[in-house]
């Protein structure tokens, strides 16, 4: 092992994966310290799911190759399996056991001891304790994520790998995660997490932006934003919806969104939009409030060049 | 990548798929409503004329009338004159281990008797375990004793009294006596049942976690593919167990079928035969996609099991090469085990040629099982 995988919980370099004919990833590198929430984000079917396959030893890698806790993420697979704890997108717990059962049943797969006591402690601070004896097919959609969350953690991992974890889990619920996951990563371990929300996004120590398979950006929060160097406005006045309609096509203009009251206008062309904003302004009624853009900005940003460039 | 196989591991799985198993109800009526089906759909004779069947002579008289007689059972088709032997004790065994069909005795002072006219005794004893396969040879043996014999014995007393036949022809069928069909079908069933229900519940197993994306679980945890693939295994053979003895309670108190030989052996036999199929079941759910792949994979495997064992057609009454598919399917062997254990009473020496064959089909599978399984998502 080399000082730096020492450092690192993930490290990978060059990994391609191909379904037939389609380049899912393409060269993905990525490095990832001990402790770190990592974010991964892109729009559907950008290879976020296959990445995390990918590490976990799930997916054999066309090309490239990597370590994962330090193991050989092609050669080593069983061990990384045995320190890593994978929560898939899908619910893929056993709809016919019921939840205590599933919960011994992953137990006993990581060959874990005296694993009543630690079922038990998992069902309390899911809140399922009176549930246990329920089949895990009925539990709701929310319900089931948190159970497996609760499932893939089990054997303290050191390392966690969340597709889409919080992917219809209500506000208070989300919170909570959150902050487990902070506690988590305080104590050493380090956390890979897929998700499609901005606030999630925000929350994580670094973040990388996938899109049709390639790795766009990745910095903390500030430094994606940073490295996009967008121009943006905030519009507010009558009849919204009529007034974003006149303002495409305008010099400076790449993108504009509604946000209830308010529409942002976002372009890569700082002095054109600004000349564009001073202009409108002067027509009024509207007012522009020039603003910092926005993670969301930036992602949607990215995805329109990447349009352009890979497809 | 040298983790051992682990315990916890295994039993951990057994212990989920007897649970699943247990909430399952409609796997749950087929384990017993297919052997009632299958116990109603075959319980009918199926009769098939099958020709050149393996016989040994034991001549004690070498007469010329003794060898034309033998080249009239050989001209009737039925017949193969394969071995000429000397004792009676040579006889018995051929027949216990199957090698011979029918055994042919000429008695010493045969041609003598003939000339004299004193009706003397031709003894054939038949392996009539499955009487389909005897049934027609033995009858048309009457008329050809009589049509070769006609010529040589022109102007002798014997041929003085055309009223009774010149030769005494007594069949002796061994095994199944009376010739009942059902003694056949019973063990047959026994093993098409098994075949049927433990392939087909075995190969849902696998591709029933990749249809419910539960596969995806299972391949993320440390758990190996040959604690994956056994610890399925387990909960159906007692499965067939269950079926077994429910059978055998049925072919015993209803078809009253006769047991000759060892229960133990039986359900030894049995065991060997169940796991065969569960690895070639849990082999195929890895190759196919989904469900219904692995279905049809059963019945692809089923139907020759059915057709070319000796279940359906007598074994002997096959051309040559559906004779060698049927050498290599599980079914064959252990229609033969059955049979000699229930209606011969046959020892394990006996029953070792028929033995190893089956293991060595389910060595060859879960070497090609383990090759298929797929230890990633690709
Ligand atoms: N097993 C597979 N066989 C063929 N193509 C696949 C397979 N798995 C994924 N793909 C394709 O690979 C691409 C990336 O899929 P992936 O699931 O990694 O995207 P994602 O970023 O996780 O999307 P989402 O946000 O919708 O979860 C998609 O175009 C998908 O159709
Ligand atoms: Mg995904």
């Amino acid at each position: 092992m080399s000082g730096m995988d020492r450092d690192l919980a993930i490290n990978v370099t060059g990994l391609n994966k191909y379904f037939g004919p389609k380049h899912v990833v393409c060269d993905l590198s990525l490095q990832v310290k001990h402790g770190e929430i990592f974010g991964f984000l892109g729009p559907n079917g950008s290879g976020k799911t296959t990445s995390i396959r990918l590490l976990c030893g799930l997916l054999k890698p066309d090309s490239g190759s990597g370590t994962c806790l330090g193991y050989d993420i092609i050669r080593e697979t069983s061990s990384i399996k045995r320190e890593v704890g994978y929560m898939t997108q899908r619910f893929s717990l056993w709809e016919d056991l019921t939840i205590s059962e599933n919960l011994e049943f992953i137990a006993r797969m990581y060959g874990m001891k005296d694993r009543r006591p630690l079922i038990d402690q998992a069902l309390e601070k899911l809140g399922l304790t009176s549930r246990r004896d329920q089949l895990a097919g009925a539990l709701s959609g929310g319900w089931k994520q948190r159970l497996s969350l609760a499932a893939c953690m089990l054997h303290k991992p050191k390392l966690l790998l969340l597709d889409e974890p919080t992917a219809g889990v209500d506000p208070k619920a989300r919170r909570d995660f959150w902050e487990e996951i902070h506690q988590l990563a305080a104590d050493g371990i380090t956390v890979l997490v897929s998700t499609h929300y901005m606030d999630e996004a925000e929350r994580c120590h670094r973040l990388a932006y996938l899109a049709y398979g390639h790795l766009l950006v990745s910095g903390t929060s500030q430094e994606v934003v940073d490295s996009q160097a967008l121009a943006g406005y905030e519009v507010t006045g009558p009849d919204l919806a009529q007034y974003a309609r006149t303002l495409h096509g305008l010099p400076g203009v790449d993108q504009i969104t509604a946000f209830g009251t308010t529409l942002h206008v976002v372009g890569r062309h700082a002095a054109e939009l600004e000349r564009t904003a001073a202009s409108k302004r002067a027509e009024g009624p509207h007012e522009w409030k020039q603003i910092r853009p926005g993670l969301e900005d930036i992602f949607i940003g990215l995805m329109e060049t990447a349009k352009d460039n890979y497809t | 990548m040298s983790t051992a196989l682990s315990w916890s591991r295994w039993s951990g799985i057994i212990i989920k798929e007897f649970i699943q198993l247990k909430r399952d109800r409609l796997t749950f009526g087929m384990i017993i409503g297919i052997p009632i089906m299958q116990l109603i759909l075959f319980g009918y004779a199926i009769n098939s004329d099958p020709k050149h069947l393996p016989t040994a002579v034991l001549d004690a008289d070498h007469s010329l009338y003794g060898r034309s007689l033998l080249q009239g059972l050989k001209n009737s088709e039925y017949f193969r004159i394969d071995r000429e032997i000397a004792t009676e004790a040579e006889a018995g065994d051929l027949l216990a281990h199957g090698t011979v069909q029918f055994v042919v005795t000429i008695p010493p002072d045969f041609e003598k008797k003939l000339l004299r006219g004193e009706r003397p005794a031709l003894l054939i004893e038949a392996d009539a375990t499955d009487p389909n396969a005897t049934g027609n040879a033995l009858a048309a043996v009457a008329g050809v004793v009589r049509t070769a014999l006609a010529r040589d014995l022109k102007g002798t007393p014997s041929a003085a009294s055309p009223a009774s036949d010149p030769v005494d022809v007594r069949l002796h069928r061994s095994y199944n006596p009376e010739g009942i069909t059902s003694y056949n079908i019973v063990p047959g069933l026994l093993g098409t049942i098994l075949t049927m229900t433990m392939i087909l519940m075995t190969g849902l197993a696998m591709t029933r976690e990749r249809e419910r994306g539960t596969f995806e679980n299972l391949l993320a945890t440390p758990a190996r593919p040959l604690e994956v693939m056994t610890g399925k295994i387990v909960p159906y053979i007692l499965i067939g167990l269950i079926q077994v003895t429910l059978l055998l309670g049925a072919a015993l108190l209803v078809f009253r079928v006769p047991m000759m030989g060892s229960v133990l052996l039986l359900y030894l036999s049995v065991s060997l035969f169940i796991a065969a199929n569960l690895t070639l079941g849990i082999t195929f759910s890895s190759i196919a996609r989904n469900q219904l792949q692995a279905m049809q994979m059963t019945f692809f495997f089923f139907l020759p099991s059915i057709l070319l064992s000796g279940f359906m057609f007598p074994f002997r009454g096959m051309p040559e090469w559906a004779q060698w598919v049927g050498t290599v399917l599980p079914l064959t062997h252990f229609l033969r085990l059955v049979r000699g254990i229930m209606l011969k009473g046959n020892t394990f020496v006996e029953l070792w040629p028929n033995i190893w064959p089956i293991g060595l089909f389910m060595l060859a599978v879960i070497g090609l099982g383990l090759g298929v399984y797929r230890k990633t998502l690709d």
